[in-house]
């Protein structure tokens, strides 16, 4: 897009200079009584602070009738580098949400927790919970680097260890320095400068756009770290860590009908030592604010920026910046993107524990009592908790004598889906979407368990019920629970219809293709249904469905060839 | 004021008869000496013409002053011998009536002064020498907000002695209420200890007046007529006008509108249901102020009448006459008989029957506290239930008070709405002794959502709940709950009149998310700066309790600095605790911002009611 005169700034970009270091009004809105919302400035700058103004879409139409103003409530998303917490820390999220959210916990796609249907009068005494329990939402959410997501891998402590260090120095690192967060949510008085802080990495207006880092540890790419805007990939030999291949410019949002959206991923630029990490890190994100797209929210991802200079372009700019240039990539092998389910046994003998948390949703309902039985496990865990990105949950660090407890408590809570579950229902995703999310166009999580149900009955008629298949919902074309990756995807268009993607692997390397536009339920198995039965027929030992879909023609091969093949040996 | 032809004869006694040289200083020397000359010498039939033809011309020239008049007559215009009538009203169900003696008194030829309690100059009492007084009984046995200084007089030792005086009192109320028509039973009393003659029994009358006043009004007129009749009767004249001529719409013609709109205010997980009721007044010509009421008739539900055939086991086909008319049962209890409020008599009829000592205890003086209890938390059928008694339905037929229409403050102004009238109403349905209760009234509104659903109405004038005259005057308005309702209407009203008088309310709910009544609304009038404040007590919230009165509390520095700016102040909605709950906020609020006594802020109040600066509409 060549225009003659620099196109006009986003509102956003207005609303982050005015904001006074992203305090804006927010103080202000927070006290006015009669409404539920905060204002529109705010609403844009709250984000920064970790958490969405939300409305419950269920009710939308009916209080409009009513004279009510939508039922506003704030969804609260904590930073949480790596996904570990302490039982401690579980137990205060746990009472938080039953006194301030609606009495869930919801284990994110990025290792992080969501508190949803906080009202504004609850907003600062749930900040202040959070906070008392030596957690934090800061830049959970906003144009700023996000959570840090790290493979949780309990086999290889030393390495995760390790790695776990990093990716919290990264988190750290990358923070923004306003102390607007204290000021607002904590009451922390005002201290000189205040509104005028120094910015030296995100800048005076912060990123263009959010900004996404995942660390990944081979063979495990559950971070899925080529759809990360920067992704470190950890290259060890034995238990040491030499250092990660660095990957840049994934994403995964994409807009329907507007072809100059799209998912991308992530190009492999190089190898560092650890002690490059921040370096280069900080680096890329300056590259990023310096370049990104601040006229156009939907074209400002570093993957845009990439894409529209070109990948050398980005290389020898980042390079100048560094003084040195990266190494050249060492060769790893991803195996697969999803969760090792059941007990493993660490390095130092102890053992990690990984439930499966169906879209990371923890309730109590009828049928299965998780959030009291993670309650009871946290009471007696010595331990600590690990979300994975796949919105799971590790009990990690378990002394072999303690297990037949933790055994009886995830049995007695029915926390042991993973025991029971079809391979098809342990490894898929889906997002948060209705009621909460207000860019859903159709149902994800609330939708997930009936679909697959349905699906499962169709891969059983086919004796497929074994295979481990990747199946990926999302509500709308935002790609929150990573889609495009998956060998299945439905990404929502409209109520009840989707469209649907095929021929993702799992390793998360390669894209998948649209197969057919806003179809209904009837209409996906319908399709899915000759697929199903040529696969039985015609699929290759250890041939994956995707794999499959994707030799046999059914969509066509990416244009460009699955990225890391080139390296991986 | 009394009509010209009364006038023309209420003459000085002692004079002969027929005609003889007078001066009416209402018509001054010269009309006099004419009318003199023209009445020469006529005989009574032509004087009898005569006099009608001049009460016709008085009608065709506007009708007479139907209102009541604001200053004292001149007092020489008044005859020696009159008839002064004094009615306290909140719904003007006291004022028809008086209106109707008044005509009815000067139809026989009485002179007559009609007024309004609140108009009446207490000082003149000594000089009266017939009294009729027409008063309901408003609040837990209070006086009508127009009466509170002519009753707190006669209550007080300033209270003259009135041996001169021959006095009738009609008392209106509702036996539902504890305090049975408590106010017109406590100034008969009083009158007769200042000394004064009862000329006629005090009537009480019940919801369904009608029967009970024109009994004690035609009596009264007769009792009046004997009392005051001059000497020679030859110039006693019937106008043709005998009585007012029936008003177009009114209670007992209302009007039947169609529902427009029939939408629930409260939102998922509200305790309450509240609903947003418009209604078309269609070409009915029907108008309305702000600070109206509409009476709404209802029927009563369908299974609440199933319920009642099935307690008294009987056919709902069956005919059964009361008042000489003869209705099948059915029809009796769904369109004609009140089946929810207890009332006393029903409850003297049921405790007989029953033979329940219990509920003969209650009707004691030591049971009054029970008594009041029972008519708060029990609904006919409940009595019919818990305390069986062998009722005919022929005899509950006869018993059951008559159904009467329930108000509802007009929400709407026609400035904005035209043809339209809008309610909100809070539906009674709550469960007790292991069934679900309805309210009447409430529910026969909630549950008209078909298309075509129709309801008889009628406008209840109330011109002592009004926007100030002067658009420039600020007002504060609290209104919790219901409460809101003619707030609405006001701020509607004055956002359609301009004018630049600040509007600032005082709501009140239970819970914000689900229980804001209208609050898009509010929010659109506070952009539009047509609020200009508002102030919100969500008492289930929190931990603590809050309410309004709360928040008058705290926001006390500008409500004291708004009314001594002038501002008129409001309150609509409980009568029971949030009335006198805000009245004492106010207080306090008065005394520590205006530093005054706890006297002194309740005399500052009291002037501002008098100057109608502080109007209350509570039920
Ligand atoms: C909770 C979560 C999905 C889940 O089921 O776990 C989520 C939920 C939302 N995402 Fe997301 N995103 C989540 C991971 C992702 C991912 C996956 C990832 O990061 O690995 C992606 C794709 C990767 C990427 O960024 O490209 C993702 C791409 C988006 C986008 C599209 C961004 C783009 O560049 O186009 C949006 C919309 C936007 O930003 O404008 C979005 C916006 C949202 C919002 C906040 C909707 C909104 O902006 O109002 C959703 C809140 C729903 C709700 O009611 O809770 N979310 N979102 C994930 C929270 C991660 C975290 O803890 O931080
Ligand atoms: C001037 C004026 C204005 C008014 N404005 C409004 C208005 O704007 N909006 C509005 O909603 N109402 C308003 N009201 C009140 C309204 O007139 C009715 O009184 C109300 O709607 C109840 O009438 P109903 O016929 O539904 O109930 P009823 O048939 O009269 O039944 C009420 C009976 O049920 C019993 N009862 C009721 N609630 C309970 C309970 N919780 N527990 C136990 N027993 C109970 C009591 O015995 C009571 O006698 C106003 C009243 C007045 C006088
Ligand atoms: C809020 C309210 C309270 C009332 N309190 C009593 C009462 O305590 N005792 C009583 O006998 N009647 C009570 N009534 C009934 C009225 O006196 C009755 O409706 C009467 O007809 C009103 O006459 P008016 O229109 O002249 O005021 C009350 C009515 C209302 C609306
Ligand atoms: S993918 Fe779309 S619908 Fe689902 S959570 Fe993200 S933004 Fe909402």
């Amino acid at each position: 897009m060549s225009t003659t005169k620099p196109p006009a700034l986003s509102d956003v970009e207005h609303i982050k200079t005015k904001s006074r270091r992203l305090r804006g009004t927010l103080v202000e809105s927070l006290a006015d009584p009669v409404t539920g919302a905060i204002a529109a400035s705010d609403t844009q700058l709250i984000k920064f602070h970790g958490s969405y103004q939300q409305d419950d879409r269920d009710s939308r139409e009916e209080r409009r009738q009513q004279k009510l103003e939508p039922d506003y409530s704030f969804m609260i998303r904590t930073r949480l580098p790596g996904g570990v917490l302490s039982p401690a820390q579980w137990l205060a999220l746990d009472a938080i949400s039953q006194q301030y959210a609606n009495g869930t916990l919801r284990l994110t796609t990025r290792q992080a927790f969501q508190l949803h249907g906080v009202i504004k009068g609850n907003l600062k005494s749930t900040m202040a919970g959070i906070n008392a329990a030596l957690l934090d939402t800061i830049s959970a959410c906003g144009d700023v680097n996000r959570n840090v997501m790290c493979n949780p891998n309990p086999v290889d402590s030393r390495v995760h260890e390790e790695v776990y260090r990093w990716t919290m120095r990264l988190s750290e690192h990358l923070l923004p320095k306003t102390r607007a967060y204290y000021e607002v949510w904590l009451d922390k008085e005002k201290v000189a400068g205040s509104g005028e802080e120094e910015e030296p990495i995100l800048g005076s207006t912060y990123l263009p756009r959010k900004f996404k880092i995942g660390v990944a540890v081979p063979p495990l790419n559950d971070v899925d770290v080529y759809s990360q805007d920067l992704g470190f990939i950890a290259i060890y030999e034995g238990e040491r860590l030499l250092g990660f291949n660095v990957v840049v410019g994934g994403g995964m949002g994409a807009t329907h009908g507007d072809a100059a959206t799209f998912p991308r991923l992530a190009d492999l630029i190089g190898f560092i030592p650890p002690e490059q990490l921040l370096f280069v890190a900080e680096n890329v994100v300056k590259v990023q604010r310096d370049y990104g797209d601040r006229t156009s929210r939907k074209h400002a991802r570093l993957k845009y920026t990439i894409e529209d200079r070109g990948i050398a372009w980005f290389v020898s700019e980042l390079e100048t910046r560094l003084g040195f240039s990266l190494q050249p990539a060492r060769p790893f092998t991803f195996e697969h993107n999803g969760d090792l389910f059941g007990w493993k046994q660490g390095h130092d003998g102890r053992w990690h524990l990984t439930l499966r948390l169906e879209s990371g949703r923890v309730a109590d309902t009828p049928g299965a009592r998780l959030l009291t039985g993670l309650r009871e496990i946290a009471r007696v865990h010595k331990g600590d908790f690990r979300l994975t990105a796949n919105q799971n949950l590790i009990i990690a660090g378990v002394p072999a004598e303690a297990r037949a407890e933790i055994d009886a408590l995830v049995a007695a809570h029915g926390l042991d889906g993973f025991r029971r579950s079809s391979p098809l229902r342990l490894n898929a995703l889906a997002c948060v979407a209705m009621p909460t999310c207000g860019l859903a166009m159709a149902e994800a999580e609330r939708y997930l368990p009936q679909i697959v149900s349905r699906l499962d009955e169709r891969l059983e008629a086919h004796g497929l019920q074994k295979e481990k298949i990747l199946l990926r919902i999302t509500g709308c074309p935002n790609g929150c629970a990573r889609p495009y990756l998956a060998e299945i995807a439905l990404v929502g268009k409209a109520p009840g219809r989707y469209n649907l993607y095929l021929g993702g692997d799992v390793r998360g390397q390669r894209l998948n293709r649209l197969y057919r536009e806003n179809i209904d339920e009837a209409t996906i198995l319908g399709v899915l249904e000759p697929l199903f039965a040529a696969y039985a027929r015609e699929r290759r030992p250890g041939e994956g469905f995707g794999d499959f879909t994707v030799r046999a023609g059914h969509v066509s091969a990416p244009s460009s060839p699955s990225p890391s093949s080139s390296l991986s040996s | 004021m009394s009509s010209l032809s009364a006038k023309g004869v209420a003459r000085p006694p002692g004079q002969a008869a027929p005609v003889s040289p007078f001066t009416s200083t209402l018509l001054g020397e010269e009309r006099s000496g004419l009318l003199q000359r023209l009445v020469e010498g006529l005989p009574p039939e032509m004087l009898q013409w005569l006099s009608g033809y001049l009460a016709g011309l008085a009608a065709q020239r506007g009708p007479l002053q139907e209102s009541v008049p604001a200053a004292a007559p001149v007092p020489q215009a008044v005859p020696e011998a009159w008839l002064t009538i004094i009615f306290g009203t909140q719904t003007n169900n006291s004022r028809m009536l008086a209106e109707r003696l008044k005509s009815q008194a000067e139809a026989s030829g009485l002179s007559v002064r009609l007024y309004r309690a609140s108009d009446y100059p207490v000082r003149e009492l000594q000089k009266e020498r017939l009294l009729y007084l027409i008063i309901s009984t408003q609040g837990d046995g209070d006086p009508p907000d127009d009466s509170r200084g002519f009753v707190e007089f006669l209550l007080s030792k300033k209270a003259p002695k009135l041996e001169q005086l021959r006095f009738s009192v009609l008392g209106l109320g509702d036996s539902s209420y504890p305090k049975y028509c408590e106010v017109g039973r406590v100034l008969d009393t009083r009158l007769a200890q200042l000394g004064a003659t009862r000329l006629q029994e005090r009537a009480d009358c019940d919801v369904d007046f009608e029967p009970v006043a024109k009994g004690w009004l035609d009596h009264a007129v007769g009792r009046a007529a004997e009392e005051l009749a001059p000497r020679t009767s030859s110039a006693v004249v019937t106008p043709l006008r005998t009585a007012p001529p029936a008003p177009k719409h009114g209670k007992e013609a209302p009007v039947v509108a169609e529902v427009l709109v029939n939408q629930r205010l409260t939102g998922r997980g509200a305790n309450k249901e509240t609903r947003h009721v418009e209604l078309s007044l269609g070409d009915s010509g029907l108008t309305y102020e702000p600070g109206d009421s509409l009476g709404v008739w209802p029927l009563n539900a369908p299974e609440l009448v199933a319920d009642f055939l099935s307690v008294l086991s009987a056919d709902g086909a069956a005919e059964i006459t009361r008042d000489g008319r003869s209705l099948p049962l059915k029809q009796w209890l769904t369109e004609e008989l009140e089946l929810t409020k207890l009332s006393r008599p029903v409850l003297e009829r049921h405790a007989a029957l029953s033979k329940s000592a219990e509920l003969q205890r209650m009707l004691t003086p030591e049971g009054a506290e029970a008594f009041r209890a029972l008519l708060k938390s029990h609904q006919i059928i409940d009595l019919l239930r818990i305390w069986p008694a062998p009722w005919t339905a022929a005899e509950l037929v006869r018993t059951l008070r008559k159904l009467a229409p329930r108000s509802y403050s007009i929400a709407s102004s026609q400035k904005r709405v035209g043809a339209e009238a809008h309610l909100t109403v809070a539906v009674v349905d709550y469960t007790a002794f292991g069934t679900r209760h309805m309210g009447t009234a409430s529910y026969f509104l909630a549950t008209r959502t078909g298309d075509e659903e129709r309801v008889r109405v009628f406008i209840e004038p109330n011109e002592r709940f009004r926007v100030p005259r002067d658009p420039a005057r600020d007002v504060i308005m609290i209104g919790p709950g219901t409460g809101v309702a003619p707030f609405r209407a006001f701020v509607q009203e004055r956002a359609e009149t301009g004018g630049k008088g600040r509007n600032w309310l005082f709501f009140g709910e239970q819970h914000f998310r689900s229980q804001f009544l209208y609050q898009t609304e509010w929010q659109e009038a506070l952009k539009k700066g047509e609020l200009h404040r508002i102030s919100l007590a969500f008492s289930r919230d929190q931990k603590e309790k809050i309410y309004v009165q709360q928040r008058l509390r705290e926001e006390g520095k500008d409500v004291y600095a708004w009314l001594e700016g002038g501002a008129h102040l409001y309150v609509c909605g409980d009568a029971q605790r949030m009335a006198p709950d805000v009245h004492a906020a106010l207080i306090d609020v008065i005394s520590t911002h205006g530093s005054k006594s706890r006297e002194d802020a309740e005399a500052w109040l009291s002037t501002l009611r008098d100057e109608q600066r502080y109007q209350r509409d509570v039920y």
